[in-house]
């Protein structure tokens, strides 16, 4: 039982592991829960991400978010902006930058979330199509689209949903990053955008 | 440096005895003000979990759920690590084993050496403050910046986090002002938190952009699809990742879900216990590197596989890290992270510690009121204070405990097991509470009395009231 094999941490770990009993637990089936249901999910949608921190709209089409990102302040001082949505522009093309590097002075990120979760205000996103994930973390002011048909309820029905790209990253964002650190008072950002908007479709 | 030994069964390490829990919650507890202020901070997190529970009418149902997921992933431990391997490896990632804290580092030293990587950002992972990985990769002349701004703050000041999810908690915004100004050269006496931010935000980003790699702990490692979620507010960990081509995830054994969909009811749990916040602004799923980039996991025991021995401890092992039994417990609330000295302090600190290290940690399980309210709280339902109780059993069974423990607890059994004695006793006591001048009572020796009063005696025992009632009723 218990040798220690320095050389094979791993046959050492997995022998002393199966050398023990330990109870046995049958899975639970997740499928069969009550979890809580919105009486109106994009509200509690909408709701969430202001107490995280978040800026969120209700907007009917695409080419209205464009009209209104044109007189965002955020935007106009914006001096590199990346845009993944047809029909918002951008200036800067991923495809040109092959190092994440360059992408230090990113200023404004519009991206399309897949799915938004009514409990928590999350925001599915994945770097799918996307060449360098850094854009979500780097740029200091961020913009997401959400359909609201791809809002549900609870972190049940999304993990339901999705399927985590493989090999790939996924991340649920949840307003802009924060910190509490000094004196438990909260500061809105820390190292990843200072501002999220979020345009509910 | 490192004190870090192959352990094959539960507390066998016999290192000295650290300095006792009483002794060093003393240092914290002489500045009072401060004391009252740690403890009002963690009540306001206490308070905000709460808020959080209530809200979701299934909160006891998902507890139970996640205690059922993490018993049956232990129990089924070997097969899930093996499986979690085979789909990491799939994805492009590379897999490694340590068995204890030095062939962790000595993993994540030659990893960066081969990558010639000399300047390393970390986001925050308990697992490499508790195998000492800064010293061990500072002394090979590794630069190693610890990102999450509390552990920074901790890192500049050359201390320990004092809590795993707020480890500069026992820190004032004075302080954290003066370390800035000596070492970032923040304005003096500017002791604005937002002010503050905005300069280390300034100064880590110059870090994020320099650095050759990227060291991250891991909350949740997904078996079936061989992913990696990790947890910040900050988005430290994803900054540091996806700049540098070289990303090193280091992770104990225990953090294994076997499905994918696990995962909802570990987030929806883990940031409302920990912080009162309805899920961390970032909850990232790595699978596999980035394109052109590299992923390497660690995977480590440590001492894990010596608590999963245990029977009594091992549930201990269900722990996810969210913080909630140090927030609520009284006495980690009055006496400060540091007074465990334990990278993990509080309740589940005091259950794990000693699994590591009986002898050196002997003096945890008495931190302890046995009040429960950390078993409440606990989102994976570990039995803490039970297992805090069961501790003490092991500690007198090994002779663990001081002598002066070990003879009162000696004479307490004499004197309740036999009626005589105990009636004298009662009579010494209440004669002794209203005679005794405060200066008997309350010396050097008296540990106990030192910050409580005695109570006013009654003047007859409850067996005299009890024998007198009845007498008035027969009449
Ligand atoms: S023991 Fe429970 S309450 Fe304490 S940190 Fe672990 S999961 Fe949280």
């Amino acid at each position: 039982m218990n040798t220690t094999d320095n050389r094979n941490p791993r046959r050492t770990i997995l022998d002393r592991l199966r050398s023990q009993s330990v109870p046995h637990v049958a899975l639970p089936n997740l499928n069969a829960g009550a979890w809580i249901e919105y009486a109106d999910p994009v509200q509690q949608f909408t709701e969430m991400i202001k107490l995280v921190g978040g800026n969120c709209q209700c907007i009917d089409s695409v080419s209205s978010v464009a009209k209104h990102l044109g007189s965002f302040s955020q935007r106009l001082e914006a001096k590199r902006t990346y845009s993944a949505v047809e029909g918002i522009p951008g200036n800067v093309n991923l495809g040109d930058c092959h190092d994440p590097h360059e992408l230090e002075n990113l200023d404004f990120v519009v991206y399309e979330g897949a799915l938004g979760v009514a409990e928590n205000g999350a925001i599915w996103i994945t770097d799918r199509d996307l060449r360098h994930r850094v854009v979500f973390f780097i740029t200091q002011y961020l913009v997401l689209l959400v359909r609201r048909t791809n809002i549900v309820h609870t972190m049940h029905q999304a993990y339901a949903q999705i399927a985590p790209p493989r090999p790939g990253f996924g991340v649920f964002l949840s307003g802009p990053s924060k910190t509490a650190d000094i004196e438990q008072s909260l500061v809105i950002g820390a190292h990843g955008c200072r501002e999220l908007q979020v345009f509910v479709l | 440096m490192n004190a870090i030994h192959n352990t094959n069964h539960t507390g066998s390490r016999n290192s000295p005895p650290a300095l006792d829990h009483p002794q060093l919650a003393n240092i914290f507890t002489a500045d009072q003000a401060r004391a009252h202020w740690h403890d009002g901070a963690l009540w306001f997190v206490r308070q905000k979990r709460d808020r959080m529970a209530k809200a979701i009418p299934e909160w006891e149902e998902l507890r139970s759920l996640a205690s059922q997921i993490k018993a049956h992933a232990l129990a089924n431990l070997p097969e899930y690590l093996e499986l979690f391997e085979r789909q990491a490896t799939e994805m492009g990632a590379v897999v490694h084993w340590a068995a204890d804290g030095q062939q962790h580092n000595q993993i994540v030293y030659d990893l960066l050496k081969e990558n010639r990587a000399q300047r390393v950002v970390k986001s925050k992972s308990m697992l490499t403050e508790e195998c000492h990985l800064n010293p061990f990769l500072e002394a090979h002349g590794i630069e190693v910046v610890d990102t999450d701004l509390g552990e920074w703050i901790v890192q500049l000041r050359g201390e320990p986090p004092s809590h795993i999810v707020l480890p500069a908690i026992h820190i004032k915004k004075e302080e954290v002002s003066e370390t800035f100004h000596q070492h970032i050269h923040t304005e003096e006496g500017n002791y604005d938190p937002t002010y503050l931010t905005r300069q280390a935000r300034h100064h880590l980003r110059q870090k994020f952009l320099g650095a050759q790699a990227g060291i991250t702990g891991v909350n949740f490692a997904v078996a079936e699809t061989g992913g990696l979620v990790i947890c910040t507010n900050e988005g430290n960990a994803d900054l540091g990742v996806s700049l540098p081509n070289l990303h090193i995830a280091c992770m104990g054994i225990e953090k294994i879900v076997p499905r994918w969909i696990d995962l909802s009811v570990f987030i929806r749990l883990l940031a409302r216990s920990a912080t009162g916040q309805p899920i961390t602004t970032y909850t990232s799923h790595f699978h596999g590197p980035r394109v052109g980039g590299q992923l390497h996991i660690v995977l480590v025991d440590n001492g894990r596989s010596a608590v999963r021995s245990h029977h009594t401890f091992q549930e201990a092992l269900h722990c996810i890290r969210c913080g909630a039994c140090m927030n609520t417990c009284p006495v980690y609330r009055r006496s400060g992270g540091h007074s465990y000295s334990n990278t993990v302090p509080g309740p589940i600190g005091s259950v794990l510690a000693p699994a590591m290290d009986a002898h050196k940690h002997h003096s945890l399980p008495y931190a302890c009121t046995l009040c429960g309210s950390c078993t409440d709280v606990c989102p994976v339902k570990i039995p803490l204070h039970h297992q805090l109780l069961a501790w003490r059993g092991e500690m007198a069974e090994r002779k663990l405990i001081p002598l002066s423990k070990r003879l009162s607890m000696k004479m307490g059994r004499i004197v309740l097991g036999n009626s005589l004695l105990f009636r004298t006793g009662g009579w010494l006591a209440r004669f002794g509470l209203r005679m005794l001048p405060k200066w008997l009572t309350h010396h050097r020796l008296n540990t106990w009395a030192r910050q409580r009063d005695l109570p006013i005696a009654p003047k007859q025992s409850f067996r005299a009231l009890f024998q007198q009632r009845k007498k008035r009723h027969q009449d």
